[in-house]
């Protein structure tokens, strides 16, 4: 094991039980309200300073990266699936079936889908509690996110399809779950886990700007997406550079998360 | 053999760009706000105007008629007139396509070309440092906001379009340089590199082969992705181009703005992916 | 010779210095931002800001509102007469005036304006106001500058309103961009910029004689990032912002002290309403809640508009006492205080209704734990922020409140068409100082009676009142009178609270210190509301403007 993998294990594993046990290590409960020290600089008492409302920073870092660390994996993992499914099963069947899923693939890359968010945020009631709304979105998130991914699994699918040893194992009556199980998917696993990877951050990033919409974390419950949206005000960033806390805990965990799963591809390659 | 499936292809492209402009009629149709007006707070006006007001969408609201209309009017060149800004669609379009083509052709050649370059050096040479920073970089450019990074452009002096290739780049990153470790490391390639050929040599003729149907649906992605990167990144940074007139026409309910620029879209989608598959496979054939 | 002694020098012979500062100041182009594409440019249908901006700069009025003392003057019309009532107006206009492209100007230009705008198919904005009855406006041009307009109506206020009536040509030949104001439009680049030029044929003069506006041109950009505005006006490419969100207001005083200006409480108001439609899609105990006076009232004194002056505005708002803002000096009623935060009293209120407070949550008669939903338009920091400061303080009296942030238009399709929404928290921007255009929020038939719109007959016997104190207003012209009906309208709203209303925000505005003559007001258009006497000062080689 390779000292950095260990430095980033070592690092997911105290960011992952701070988060978990952020009943006690945080400073203050999230949505307390300083309302003495709005916008403070760090400090002992509040480590990150406080928000313009005077909320512990900190403690509201710990408190979000709970329900983003939790529900974009699941939504990226999600999203993946429905790529390898759709992408997969198009491009090894190949004929009518791929032309109607490649078809799918495009329109569900042009289409406005923020129009189906609205209609979903029309159809959930106003008081719905912030745990529903949150998973609603990341489920939401997940199922319109494969599209891209889909098709390069497509036409991964595609060239194993017509690749010697798929046909070869054709030709000794292997049947066809077995096949697209045993060899297809893994052959298509860089582009899957390109996939796994990048939606994470852009699902967290989404579920943001979802927020905006009245969808996903609803206040005062934070989440890294609406910790980052305070980041669009440049001029206070600048002035506070301690309120970049919440992107660098980001980059920090995507990356952790990338090197130890990229070594473990090498290794497995 | 191929040319006589050419009319088939376009005929099956041109059905699903209409069916995309009625999904995407009937999605704007369908969502809340739809029909209302900005106005109707203006406490000038009385109740009969704006009684008025709440009725001048009423042509829109049966959604099948008014695209069978819409068909209609596109084919006498004919793209309709803007509900929010009262102008004909085809003169907002010639105003801000070349804006948006501009940026996104520039977003997409650039973050390409970032991307591949950079994920290049990861699958030949697997240097341990290089993981780290490339793991490192990507992870932050996904990790910041589209509309974050134009604003910073913009604060910087740098052009807005840009922001569009930092947001293409670390996606083309990712998969680039999965899709060519698992290229290198196939077994014909590590056997390629046991006779001794020079690495360039291996890359050029047996590890980017391999990877070239992947390499080629990126690229075809990666226009779809420059779009949706483009329309938050000019509505923030206001870059008068189609991003911006769509998140305003989103903003007011605009169908007839909403409905070209989904067909706008589409076409560009099948037509980068369609002209990706061509290329890929007109590859394929000539290897074999 | 020194710069000291240049000074002492002009300081000395005063008349030369005006007389050659005014020579000097002719010339240069003002640039600001205008937050979104003008959607028209015909005046009459100006509805949306940067519509009205254009009217502003182009237009030329017959009588104007001034921005700063908040009286009227006289300016196409030398003078005017209101009659009968309200119903009638006579004018007398200017003479020798021009339009930009040279057309005289007469009483038939009034003449022919008044008719096209009251056409009832045109629907314009500007012309709702006047029609208090139905039936014909009636016409009367006594000679070329005598013109007598007669309504089928009283109209309250009648002469303010034609601070907003951009007279247009009866007889030229480019009707649709000759005018009478200041400017003309000169250039429109879609989506980026408009470029106002200097009218020529202005009949306006400074008091020396000289023509204006001294100013060549306008520059106006299309720039809807309010971060972006202030970066460009910090880099000196524009030089006039007529709104600032309170942080930003701060970062740019602590900077650029001279540039930043606080106009005091502005007339906008900051408020939140409870849904009182009766067939709303919400439970009906709820319903009964917000019927409930008590209850109303008891949110209201739960809610520290204090702090949120301190903490949302940053210190510049004031808590507001009701709909009209003390900024607007004849109408306020200055016997009403803004609402003091009062727990203990806001429990005894909830417990006279029959709410009780059970391990921290508010309960009421039938157990049911009291909870609702606010709605706001996303995208609005500050007032997010006033949302999540008032479910602090609803918690206090164990109430639970949900924030939820929609877009616009999902908004008004809950307040105005579905009604599925439980509260709703929006600012309401006043441009008018006088309460009869406020008609349309208070009389209980009106489509913008937020609380519960379009009622066929008053739901309550203060809306009864309201109804015949805002009528009773509306057909007197005596100031005097219409302030007592008006004062009690104000008290009434106070007292039953169907608007809570938090916080007047102050009028924050940035100008350049090259911007001469500036005088930032409350009333909009707050910077520019004198823009025929703004002149750019020559750049200082010092660069002391620079800042």
């Amino acid at each position: 094991m390779s000292r950095i993998r260990l430095v980033a294990i070592v690092f997911l594993a105290l960011t992952f039980s701070a988060v978990l046990f952020a009943d006690f290590v945080a400073p203050a409960p999230y949505a307390k309200q300083f309302r003495e020290v709005p916008n403070a600089a760090p400090s002992l008492k509040h480590l990150l300073g406080t928000d313009d409302l005077g909320r512990d920073s900190f403690s509201r870092l710990l408190y979000g990266s709970r329900v983003s660390l939790l529900l974009a994996p699941a939504a990226a993992l999600l999203s993946t699936l429905i790529a390898a499914f759709v992408g997969g099963s198009a491009g090894y069947l190949g004929g009518w079936f791929e032309r109607v899923a490649l078809a799918a693939t495009d329109l569900s890359l042009s289409l406005p889908w923020l129009f189906l968010l609205l209609t979903v945020r029309a159809l959930l009631p106003l008081n719905v509690a912030p745990v529903t709304s949150v998973v609603v979105t990341f489920a939401l998130l997940g199922v319109l996110g494969w599209s891209s991914s889909g098709r390069v699994i497509c036409s991964g699918a595609r060239a194993i399809r017509e690749s010697d040893f798929v046909l070869q194992a054709k030709a000794l009556g292997c049947a066809p779950h077995r096949l697209i199980l045993r060899q297809v998917l893994p052959n298509l696993q860089p582009v899957l886990s390109a996939q796994f990877w990048t939606s994470i951050p852009i699902f967290i990033i989404a579920e943001a700007n979802l927020g905006i919409l009245g969808l996903g974390v609803a206040e005062p419950l934070p989440s890294w997406g609406n910790l980052l949206r305070g980041l669009e005000n440049w001029p206070e960033v600048k002035a506070s550079p301690w309120k970049l806390a919440p992107i660098v805990a980001l980059i920090a965990v995507v990356s952790c998360f990338q090197l130890i799963f990229q070594k473990r591809e090498n290794l497995a390659s | 053999m191929w040319i006589r499936a050419l009319p088939k292809h376009f005929l099956r492209l041109a059905l699903t760009i209409m069916l995309g402009g009625l999904l995407g009629a009937t999605l704007v149709r369908l969502a809340p706000g739809f029909g209302v007006d900005e106005r109707e707070l203006d406490t000038r006006l009385n109740t009969q105007s704006i009684e008025l007001l709440r009725q001048s969408h009423a042509s829109q609201r049966n959604i099948l008629g008014y695209y069978r209309g819409y068909l209609a009017g596109l084919f006498r060149g004919d793209l309709g007139v803007s509900t929010s800004l009262d102008r004909p669609v085809a003169e907002l379009f010639a105003e801000r396509l070349p804006v948006t083509l501009h940026s996104v052709g520039i977003g997409v050649a650039a973050g390409w070309l970032l991307g591949f370059l950079l994920a290049l050096p990861a699958a030949l040479f697997r240097w341990k440092a290089y993981e780290i920073f490339t793991a490192g970089l990507s992870g932050l450019f996904l990790s910041l906001p589209a509309a974050i990074l134009g604003l910073g452009l913009v604060y910087a002096g740098g052009p807005a379009s840009l922001a569009i290739a930092l947001v293409v780049f670390p996606r083309v990153l990712q998969y680039a340089r999965n899709i060519l470790v698992q290229s290198a490391a196939l077994p014909h390639v590590l056997a390629a590199h046991a006779r001794g050929l020079h690495r360039t040599r291996v890359l050029l003729w047996h590890v980017l082969p391999n990877a070239a149907p992947l390499l080629f649906a990126l690229a075809g992605i990666s226009v779809s992705m420059a779009f949706g990167a483009a329309i938050p990144i000019e509505a923030i940074c206001d870059y008068p181009g189609i991003g911006q007139l769509t998140w305003q026409a989103a903003l007011s309910r605009d169908l007839p703005v909403l409905v070209n620029v989904t067909l706008l879209i589409t076409v560009i989608t099948l037509a980068a992916n369609s002209l990706s598959d061509l290329a890929s496979s007109a590859f394929v054939r000539q290897r074999i | 010779m020194s710069r000291r002694m240049q000074i002492v020098l002009a300081s000395f012979c005063f008349c030369w210095l005006f007389v050659s500062t005014a020579a000097a100041q002719s010339g240069g182009e003002l640039r600001f931002s205008i937050q979104s594409e003008p959607k028209t440019f015909d005046p009459m249908l100006a509805d949306d800001d940067s519509s009205e901006t254009i009217r502003y700069l182009t237009g030329g009025f017959l009588i104007r509102l001034n921005r700063q003392t908040q009286t009227l003057e006289p300016e196409l019309a030398t003078s005017w007469k209101v009659s009968n009532g309200g119903q009638t107006i006579s004018f007398e206009l200017r003479r020798n005036v021009v339009f930009s492209d040279g057309t005289p100007f007469s009483a038939d230009d009034v003449a022919y304006t008044m008719r096209t705008l009251m056409d009832p198919n045109l629907h314009s904005p500007t012309a709702d106001p006047f029609r208090s009855v139905e039936g014909q406006v009636k016409i009367d041009v006594k000679s070329p500058t005598a013109i007598v307009l007669q309504f089928p109506g009283p109209v309250a206020n009648l002469e303010e309103l034609f601070d907003s009536v951009a007279i247009v040509s009866a007889k030229s030949p480019h009707r649709d961009v000759a005018g009478l104001g200041p400017f003309v439009v000169a250039e429109h680049k879609a989506g980026s910029s408009i470029v106002l030029r200097r009218n020529p044929n202005y009949w306006k003069r400074d008091a020396a004689g000289k023509p204006l506006p001294y100013l060549d041109a306008v520059h106006l950009d299309i720039q809807q990032n309010r971060d972006l505005e202030m970066l460009r006006f910090r880099r000196g490419e524009i030089q006039l912002i007529n709104t600032i969100a309170p942080d930003a207001f701060d970062r740019l005083a602590a900077d650029m002290r001279s540039a930043a200006h606080d106009a005091g409480p502005s007339f906008d108001t900051e408020q939140m309403w409870f849904n009182q439609v009766a067939s709303a899609p919400i439970p009906d105990y709820k319903k009964a809640w917000f019927r409930s006076q008590n209850f109303r009232r008891a949110v209201s004194q739960a809610i520290n508009r204090a702090d949120m002056c301190r903490i949302a505005f940053a210190g510049h708002a004031q808590p507001a006492a009701g709909m009209i803002s003390p900024a607007n000096h004849f109408w306020f009623n200055a016997k009403l205080r803004p609402e003091e935060t009062d727990v203990p009293g806001a429990l005894k209120r909830l417990a006279d209704d029959g709410f009780h407070l059970d391990k921290d949550v508010l309960r009421d008669r039938d157990g049911h734990a009291v909870e609702f939903s606010i709605i706001t338009n996303a995208g609005n920091k500050v007032r997010e922020r006033l949302a999540v400061m008032m479910q602090d303080d609803l918690a206090r009296i164990g109430i639970r409140l949900n924030v939820v942030t929609l877009d616009f238009p999902s908004l008004i399709d809950r307040i105005s068409h579905s009604f599925n929404y439980e509260a709703c928290l929006l600012g309401l921007v006043n441009v008018d100082l006088d309460p009869s255009t406020q008609m349309n929020v208070w009389l209980s038939s009106a489509s913008n009676h937020q609380w519960n719109p379009e009622e066929k007959t008053p739901a309550t016997p203060w809306e009864v009142e309201i109804d015949r104190l805002m009528h009773a207003q509306a057909s007197t012209t005596d100031n005097k009178q219409r302030k007592e009906y008006f004062d009690r309208v104000q008290e009434i709203v106070a007292d039953q609270a169907p608007f809570i209303y938090l916080v007047n925000k102050n009028a924050l505005s940035a100008v350049s210190p090259t911007v001469r003559n500036a005088a930032p007001v409350v009333l909009r258009p707050q910077t520019y509301w004198n823009i025929d006497s703004l002149y750019l000062a020559a750049p200082d080689p010092s660069g002391r403007h620079g800042e």
